[in-house]
């Protein structure tokens, strides 16, 4: 892919981000202006701040790679990422609003008066802001490499330098302002570029066969394999081989391949031909990374869609940077009229990724071989346009990607540097929060450097799937159950989310891999880890009935009544 | 290998901070023993159950705090029960020997008139009951009898009739500063409230001055000033809730500013830089105003009526977890020892309540860490810095006024 283009493309991306950061609100203005100078932020332009948090790399990238791997299965991805803002909208949005929490410790505090569920609510959204960080920072990662072949934890330390830079300085003051024009800036470099991919379609005669399995060459092509891979056959293939095949070294040989596995090494080109069907390949090195791309589709259990829909059904509730941004809203109305509006537009930018990754299908069927097929979106305009015309829209595309790892990075950055600063670090103070920063962003840093190669999607699953077992319960019934008590939410967060986190820590760490029934329910955990934490909250609180903070029904009123009636109460 | 690092990664976090809650656990937990001499020992451990006893006591003698206490008191006796009464009944009877209640309420009559301790032999019917004799101590408050504490023992001591007054006497102690906390906590609650009904009756005379200059000349603009006197006086004169919201706060400043520009004209000008991101911070009531109002004084103050151009900035930041306002002005500025000492209520201002008050109020609603900081010197104007946290526990606004 030309670089020329977009390099510039994405430093534009990144200073634009830094200047609406800084300038966005440094105008001034005189008290005749007053109205405008203090209009609160209106439930639009609220709404595209939180998209534009919320749609990252995972959304950018990972979902085409996902479609363009495992076909139609994977469109529950973008269903459950949105529909994540019904379950909120219905059960959580306005009553967090009026209990006048700004992060989840906080909510935990106003709710139940305690120190102790504080501090434990304020460690899981560090844990669950560090995995939600990871991808985005392997995402930049990936994107650098497909546009420069720089190596692969460039991105990351470009991406972290610049978010850390910009959260520590205070450069995002007016950060509803940044979010809100990366959401349009997203928006726009999926959406343009789709439009002549589809132009372009059309023009081949609009081929239809995008889901047919397996996928199949639409002509000639040359595939270079990055990292040693077996390529499972289930009839002959014959293919042109320069490299390594089965321990052998060919040199531009026609070979015909047997059906079963062949194990070929890494820097070999295969030759396809056209209309010869893309072969399954199963990655030999640390190939059980990725629970949902190792597995091919007949493998992967219906129980995992399951339980992914529950992840993100009731996860999204629990990120730490979408709550933050909901105390924004004036008051609670405003914030379900929000919510009402993220809907609107995160289901208008999640038709898109699923057309790249139809097309990549289509066009770029190899990825599955060569590589990361998380680099769909990035290579299809240069695939299917060529020329400047697809080098522009590529640039295009991957200043769209900077942006998605910018803005949720720097949101997931303040929310854990807030929390580390205000619960963790001893005393307070704009020092500490430059510290907390730092910590917040390189423990992410470091373990992308170290791990490398986690699919984007799945990774921010993992995050989904801790938040929905940890704070989805302690929402949920904080919100509609009068009798929870601190015991019974610290027992149900620790339980839920903690063995939700181990489970995430026993997948990535390879145990017990392939095939195993266990290893589906530790890749998925959320379809037994939520109703564990639902069950550990509800049960605990029952066995301390004497533990109900006092004032419960006052905190309770407060949460559901709309705020005109609580001023005539209280008047 | 990779894979194995990650779970290593996500892993080791968990055990990091259960290892990190341990050590505190274990840290807090502090033996005494291996301390000095025995008797160095045993007068730790006295002041220790003694430091115990108190914190209840701080919250004044009622049945919850006395059940709070009354174990600790007996272990620092050394009794076998010890009994608490105000002046009507038994608030807590801990130890053995509970059937002798209404005797002791009986027998505490005369105690409790007179204020004087003694000690006198129970009637007990049950010969297992190892109460036999009552040792009575009176707590007084400012010469006041609030009630008794009563020690029982199986025999009459006259070390325990000197220990049972010692510690009768440190509870009363704790009783009186509780007492002190009370009346410290509804002086701060009267002061708040002098506070918010407090709008410089001068800038009242000078508003309706002004107002009245406009009647002939201007009418329309003195309907328009009315109106903003009218809105400004009924949110300063509100009743319900102690906060607002910084958009309500913005706006009164907003009224203020219109009705003071009035009166100066083009002599002030004023800028306003404002995130939208901290209007809906919760902040108390009347607490930015006064600020503003010493803004404008100190910017106009000593200057000819004819050059004196005052320029006031204020701005609201995001700021993580906190909001950021600053208000500044390029007036005369203040001394900053004299500045100290009106903080600190040595001098009476010349002007009123403004800073000191303020500052009291955020320090009494955030904490100490959250008064006002105040940057100036003597000709070089004043800048203000507010810093308010996002939330807090018990700040609520009172929401918004029905029809806005």
């Amino acid at each position: 892919m030309n670089s020329s283009y977009a390099i510039p493309a994405v430093a534009l991306v990144v200073v634009a981000t830094v200047l609406v950061g800084a300038f966005g609100l440094r105008i001034s203005r005189t008290t005749s202006d007053f109205y405008v100078a203090s209009r609160t932020v209106g439930p639009r332009l609220n709404a595209a701040a939180i998209s534009g948090e919320y749609l990252s790399a995972a959304s950018f990238l990972g979902i085409a790679g996902l479609v363009l791997v495992q076909g139609p299965d994977m469109l529950w991805y973008p269903v459950g990422y949105t529909a994540g803002y019904l379950v909120l909208l219905i059960f959580v949005a306005a009553p967090l609003r009026r209990s006048g929490a700004y992060t989840l410790p906080d909510f935990a505090e106003a709710r139940l008066a305690s120190q102790a569920v504080r501090r434990l609510a304020g460690a899981f959204v560090v844990g669950v802001g560090w995995l939600y960080l990871l991808p985005q920072l392997q995402g930049a990662g990936l994107t650098l490499t497909v546009l420069t072949r720089a190596p692969d934890w460039l991105g990351g330390v470009i991406v972290a330098v610049v978010v850390t830079a910009t959260v520590a300085a205070g450069g995002m003051r007016s950060i509803t302002f940044v979010q809100a024009f990366q959401y349009w800036l997203k928006l726009t470099a999926l959406l343009v570029p789709a439009l002549f991919l589809v132009l372009t379609w059309q023009h081949d005669g609009a081929p239809r066969h995008a889901f047919d399995e397996p996928a199949t060459f639409r002509e000639q092509r040359v595939v270079r394999v990055d990292d040693a891979i077996d390529l499972r056959l289930d009839r002959p293939l014959t293919v042109m081989v320069t490299g390594t095949v089965d321990g052998r070294t060919h040199t531009a040989t026609r070979l015909e391949l047997t059906a079963g596995t062949h194990h070929i090494e890494r820097g070999t080109r295969l030759t396809f031909t056209r209309g010869a069907p893309v072969p399954e390949a199963w990655r030999s090195g640390g190939g059980d990374l990725s629970p949902s791309q190792a597995e091919s589709r007949e493998e992967r259990p219906l129980y995992a869609t399951y339980g992914l829909i529950l992840a993100t059904f009731l996860g999204t509730m629990g990120l730490p940077h979408v709550v933050v941004r909901f105390y924004t809203s004036p008051h609670g109305v405003a914030a379900r009229r929000t919510t009402v509006a993220v809907l609107g537009l995160i289901g208008a930018f999640y038709l898109l990724p699923p057309v790249y990754g139809a097309l990549g299908r289509l066009y770029a069927p190899e990825l599955t071989l060569s590589g990361d097929p998380d680099a769909a979106v990035l290579l299809l305009p240069d695939r299917m346009i060529g020329g400047v015309g697809g080098d522009l829209l590529g640039a295009l595309v991957a200043g769209g990607a900077f942006a998605a790892f910018l803005s949720t990075a720097s949101g997931l950055t303040m929310a854990v540097a807030g929390v580390l600063t205000q619960d963790v670090l001893p005393s307070r103070g704009v020092r500490h929060f430059r510290l907390g920063t730092v910590l917040a962003m390189a423990v992410p840093l470091a373990a992308s450097v170290l791990v490398g190669g986690l699919p984007v999607a799945d990774a921010v699953g993992l995050a989904f799937a801790v938040s929905a077992s940890s704070f989805c319960p302690l929402l949920v019934l904080g919100i509609w159950w009068r009798r929870l008590t601190p015991p019974g939410a610290a027992a149900g967060m620790l339980v839920g989310g903690g063995s939700a986190l181990l489970a995430v820590a026993a997948t990535m760490g390879g145990y017990p891999g392939e095939g195993a029934a266990l290893h589906a329910l530790l890749a998925w955990p959320a379809l037994w880890s939520v109703p564990l934490g639902f069950l550990t909250m509800i049960l605990v609180s029952l066995a301390t009935p004497g533990r109900v903070p006092p004032g419960t029904a006052s905190v309770l009123a407060r949460f559901h009544l709309p705020e005109e009636v609580r001023s005539e109460v209280t008047a | 290998m990779s894979g194995f690092l990650a779970g290593l990664c996500v892993g080791v976090l968990p055990v990091l901070a259960l290892g990190v809650w341990l050590g505190r656990r274990t840290a807090r937990a502090k033996s005494l023993a291996g301390l000095g001499t025995p008797v160095e020992h045993a007068t730790f451990e006295t002041l220790h159950t003694a430091s115990l006893a108190a914190p209840p006591l701080r919250a004044g003698l009622t049945e919850e705090t006395a059940r709070k206490s009354a174990r600790k008191l007996r272990s620092l006796l050394g009794t076998d029960a010890l009994c608490l009464t105000d002046r009507t009944g038994v608030l807590v009877w801990d130890g053995d020997g509970a059937h002798h209640r209404d005797e002791i309420m009986d027998r505490l009559a005369g105690a409790l008139e007179t204020g004087r301790g003694e000690a006198f032999r129970l009637t007990c019917d049950s010969l297992d009951c190892s109460v036999r004799w009552a040792v009575v101590a009176p707590l007084t408050v400012d010469d006041r009898v609030h009630g008794a504490l009563v020690a029982c023992a199986p025999r009459e001591s006259a070390v325990l009739v000197r220990a049972a007054g010692e510690v009768a006497r440190w509870v009363s102690v704790q009783l009186e500063l509780a007492d002190l906390d009370h009346s410290r906590t509804r002086l701060i609650e009267a002061e708040i409230k002098a506070l918010r009904a407090q709008i410089s009756p001068h800038f009242i005379f000078n508003s309706l001055a002004v107002i009245a200059s406009f009647v002939r000349t201007d009418p329309e603009r003195a309907r328009e000033l009315l109106l903003e006197f009218a809105d400004f006086t009924r949110y300063s004169f509100r009743r319900h809730g102690d906060f607002t919201t910084l958009a309500e706060e913005l706006h009164a400043i907003d009224h203020y500013l219109a009705l003071v520009r009035a009166r100066f004209g083009d002599r002030l000008s004023v800028t306003l830089q404002i995130a939208p991101e901290v209007l809906p911070v919760t902040l108390p009531f009347l607490c930015l105003q006064p600020l503003v109002e010493n803004a404008v004084k100190h910017g106009l103050e000593g200057k000819a009526v004819s050059s004196g151009r005052c320029h006031i900035q204020i701005t609201a930041q995001d700021a993580g977890a906190e909001a950021l306002v600053v208000i500044e002005d390029d007036g005369a500025g203040m001394d900053p020892g004299l500045l100290r000492r009106i903080l600190a209520r040595e001098v009476s201002p010349s002007g009123g309540i403004g800073l000191s008050n303020v500052d009291d109020r955020l320090r009494q609603v955030y904490g100490d860490d959250y008064g006002l900081v105040i940057e100036t010197a003597t000709g070089a104007g004043m800048k203000i810095t507010v810093r308010l946290p996002k939330y807090q526990p018990g700040v609520h606004s009172a929401g918004r006024p029905a029809g806005e």
